[in-house]
């Protein structure tokens, strides 16, 4: 460091003398980029905060079996072991009635949503939550359902269930949920 | 160790004193120090009082965090010199400053001000540098970090990267900020505020536009930005996910990842969004965090291809990807330092995630904080500091360590949790 620094300090003066003095006194105030060496920042505009509010849609009363509490169909979460996205049996029945949901209303459309817990990468979490939700599409479509009625996404760590930071709460949130289009 | 701790104590003074309106969201806590540190002595400049913002205070703050200065007290010396001929060099000499700073203020018409400023080296009692600005009052900190860039890198050899800015990510509640500040945490903006998760924000290489993922529309989509006029635009909204851009180094393409053929892929796309992805990696498994090298020539990125998710790079002109962490079972966010000679990523030790950096040609490696859940380094456009996300006390704070793991910095928010930093490039 020491050495660097006395070469820079050679250098220093040697770019000194180099330079023709103009000021009258002392030595010269060095101008490299004459009278305008800072820019004016350009002011940073914000983008304009964007509508997320949404009309409410009456919800459909009556014998919707997607909405009905006793009715498999209501429930839509699976967990999943830790780096694991392989569907264990007690969540494989309610793949399987969701498969059989959309496979006799080809109409259906679903999203798949995968979370993670949140250790690790956000980036990497999205990807572990994208294979979960992929898990559970992809035993829906051997169980009967179309890929077109299925978009698979991710929220990674990104949307918690549960917010502490030990496995009771982590369990929770490595999960796929499923949410209908027309929901 | 003593010094640093005075200076600290009138830098907490100093950022007391600081209008409110410019004052620090976020405020800076040093921990550690280089190993040799230059003594330097900054001398209030002329008429600096009358300022809304005074220089020096900034200069010496600047200084200060980077760990590799020693401030010398310039009290008590009489007169103050401000001008070349008022230098008394022996003074600094028997107070153990090599350098010595020195300036004055003079307003101009308009609201302007002339600052001149001169960097001394009392051991051969010469000039280092010397500039004048001719500035509006809104520039007077640019300016004051402006010197500060100037003192480091003559006294360093490195670029100074004072002048630059961060973005990072605050979660207040159920909302999320993206926000810019500058690199000292000065001058913090929303530039976009949103009731969903957003994560991953990406410099252009121009500093002009910040490329990001934001769950607006339920699902993660990658958005660029416009900073100057704030103008925003879905660049990758596919089938499935859309996440962790990365911008080329000439700003025309993003890396994206996206799951719209089955597994996460990387693939290129043009930064304005126009035409066809076009599909980088060919794996069943995962791969994510893509980085360009600042040549453009190769990619690093996570993937779990091999069984854990560990580094690997590849060329982005195609071929087969090279692994190239061997330690531990949990190794990713790659980003490459700016020479292209190493990398900094986050490594899981036992349950702990920290920062290391890896040698490319020694493959030897680094672990540089110690932190219990560290993430999202990204190194200063000099190489020398590494910024990442931490936690503390259960929330989000910013902190920076030095390359060397020498130097420790702790930016905490005053409210909210702060994640996802990016530090943003040098800007002519």
């Amino acid at each position: 460091m020491r050495r660097i620094l006395m070469g820079l300090f050679i250098a220093g003066v040697v770019a000194g003398c180099a330079s023709t003095p103009t000021e009258q006194e002392g030595a010269k105030v060095e101008d490299r980029i004459p009278s305008a060496t800072v820019p004016e920042q350009p002011a940073i505009k914000p983008a304009a905060p964007s509508a997320t509010a949404k009309p409410l849609v009456p919800g459909k009363v009556g014998a919707d079996p997607l909405k009905d509490p006793g009715n498999i169909l209501s429930k839509r979460s699976i967990y999943f072991d830790y780096d694991s996205n392989a569907i264990k049996e007690e969540y494989k029945p309610i793949v399987a009635a969701h498969a059989k949901y959309l496979s006799q209303h080809r109409s259906a459309r679903m999203r798949v949503e995968g979370n993670a817990d949140e250790r690790g990468s956000r980036e990497y979490n999205i990807a572990l939550g994208q294979r979960r939700a992929d898990a559970v599409r992809e035993m829906m479509q051997l169980l009967g359902a179309s890929a077109s009625q299925i978009e698979t996404v991710s929220f990674g760590e990104e949307k918690p269930k549960c917010t502490g930071h030990e496995e009771s709460c982590w369990w929770q949130n490595r999960r796929g949920d499923i949410r209908y289009d027309s929901e | 160790m003593r010094p640093i701790k005075l200076l600290i104590a009138s830098l907490w003074l100093a950022l007391l004193l600081a209008p409110a309106g410019l004052r620090a969201a976020l405020t800076i806590e040093i921990i550690g120090a280089g190993a040799n540190q230059i003594p330097i002595a900054i001398v209030p400049f002329r008429a600096e009082d009358g300022l809304a913002q005074k220089l020096t205070p900034v200069v010496v703050a600047d200084l200060t965090r980077s760990g590799l200065f020693k401030m010398i007290d310039p009290g008590g010396i009489t007169p103050v010199p401000h001008e070349l001929q008022e230098i008394d060099y022996a003074q600094w000499r028997a107070r153990g400053a090599e350098a010595v700073v020195i300036g004055t203020v003079s307003p101009l018409a308009g609201a302007r001000y002339d600052i001149q400023f001169r960097l001394l080296d009392v051991v051969k009692q010469t000039q280092l540098a010397g500039f004048a600005y001719n500035i509006s009052a809104a520039q007077l900190r640019l300016t004051a970090h402006k010197i500060a860039d100037v003192i480091y890198e003559k006294l360093t050899g490195d670029v100074g990267v004072f002048a630059t800015r961060i973005t990072y990510v605050v979660k207040r509640g159920s909302r999320y900020e993206l926000q810019v500040a500058d690199a000292d945490g000065y001058n913090p903006q929303t530039v976009l505020a949103s009731n969903e998760p957003i994560i991953s924000p990406a410099w252009s290489p121009d500093g002009t536009r910040l490329a990001y993922v934001s769950f607006e529309r339920k699902k993660p989509v990658v958005y660029v930005q416009s900073l100057t006029t704030g103008g925003r635009q879905a660049v990758a909204n596919f089938r499935g996910s859309n996440s962790a851009p990365a911008w080329s180094p000439d700003g025309r393409r993003l890396a994206v990842v996206l799951s719209k053929d089955g597994a996460s892929q990387i693939y290129l796309i043009n930064a304005d969004g126009s035409g066809t992805p076009a599909r980088l990696t060919q794996s069943t498994a995962i791969d994510t965090e893509p980085n360009f090298s600042s040549d453009g020539q190769l990619l690093l990125f996570t993937s779990d291809r091999g069984g854990s998710p560990q580094i690997y790079g590849m060329s982005v002109s195609g071929g087969e990807p090279r692994r190239l962490t061997f330690e531990g079972s949990y190794n990713v966010s790659p980003r490459f330092s700016p020479d292209g000679k190493s990398f900094t990523f986050i490594q899981r030790n036992g349950n702990r995630f920290n920062v290391a950096v890896q040698d490319l040609t020694t493959r030897q490696v680094q672990v540089l904080t110690d932190g219990s859940v560290d993430e999202s380094p990204s190194f200063a456009p000099n190489g020398r500091m590494i910024l990442y996300a931490s936690e503390v006390g259960g929330r989000g704070i910013l902190a920076a360590v030095s390359s060397d793991g020498r130097v420790k910095q702790r930016l905490t928010e005053t409210a909210g949790d702060v994640r996802e930093p990016a530090w943003g490039p040098l800007v002519k």
